[in-house]
């Protein structure tokens, strides 16, 4: 598929199309390189994220205490939302801080 | 006579507390938990540990963990006696069976899916020799 768009390329008004996917190609960046996100618990078939696993958690709680977002960590939404509630519950259980100065 | 559900109690005591009194706190919750015709399947005791933030006067506290399975009836009762006792810091009861449903039918799931793509292959659904431990189970062991 892909073979035939490039060779049609040179031809009149196919060209412009074939490069803008090259484009797409790279990610869109804007500054620097993105890394491609992939969900860790996804990836690791982690199935279940327990609020007693401390150095799973801390690794979604940076310095400051606050949970990652999702758009930085790339953990994918069902995931995250698992993430959320284990992180809550450890921090009931004063495993991991509401917040740090 | 209502449905048993599993559920998970954590609970910190006093650093300063002796062995005497996690166990007295221990055979408290024991007897709470028969009185209601529950169970208790796993008690682990995570020792001393550090708190994150302080919680009053505490930085460190004894972390005991139970897998309880009982009635809601009973939970009830024993978050009630917990949040009344001066002997525990903090508690934190969570339920637990249906999350480990879901846990045993994807790790099912993901056996029979081996066995399939194996059997596909030409090869006996079970590797011979023990495969190299998967991240689940190595995230079992990270917890305690």
């Amino acid at each position: 598929m892909s073979d035939s768009m490039d060779q049609r390329s040179g031809g009149p008004g196919k060209g412009g199309r074939g490069a803008k996917r090259d484009d797409k190609g790279q990610g869109g960046r804007r500054g620097g390189f993105r890394r491609r996100r992939v969900c860790k618990f996804c990836v690791e078939h982690i199935d279940h994220i327990s609020y007693k696993d401390v150095r799973l958690l801390a690794g979604f709680v940076p310095e400051r205490g606050k949970i990652q977002p999702r758009r930085i960590s790339g953990t994918c939404a069902t995931h995250q939302r698992k993430l959320q509630t284990a992180i809550k519950r450890a921090r009931q259980l004063a495993l991991i801080p509401y917040l740090t100065d | 006579m209502s449905a048993h559900r599993q559920y998970e109690l954590v609970y910190l005591l006093p650093a300063e507390s002796s062995d005497q009194e996690v166990a007295d706190l221990q055979a408290q919750v024991e007897g709470i938990v028969s009185r209601f015709k529950g169970t208790i399947d796993k008690t682990e005791n995570w020792g001393r540990r550090r708190l994150a933030y302080e919680i009053g006067p505490h930085k460190e506290a004894v972390y005991v963990l139970h897998a309880i399975t009982g009635p809601g009836e009973l939970v009830k009762e024993l978050d009630r006696r917990l949040k009344v006792s001066d002997a525990v810091v903090r508690h934190l009861v969570v339920r637990v069976d249906e999350e480990n449903e879901v846990l045993e039918r994807r790790r099912a799931e993901r056996k029979a899916h081996i066995a399939q793509r194996r059997v596909a292959r030409g090869l006996p659904p079970e590797p011979e020799e023990p495969a190299a431990p998967r991240a689940d189970d190595q995230h079992e062991q990270a917890e305690v």
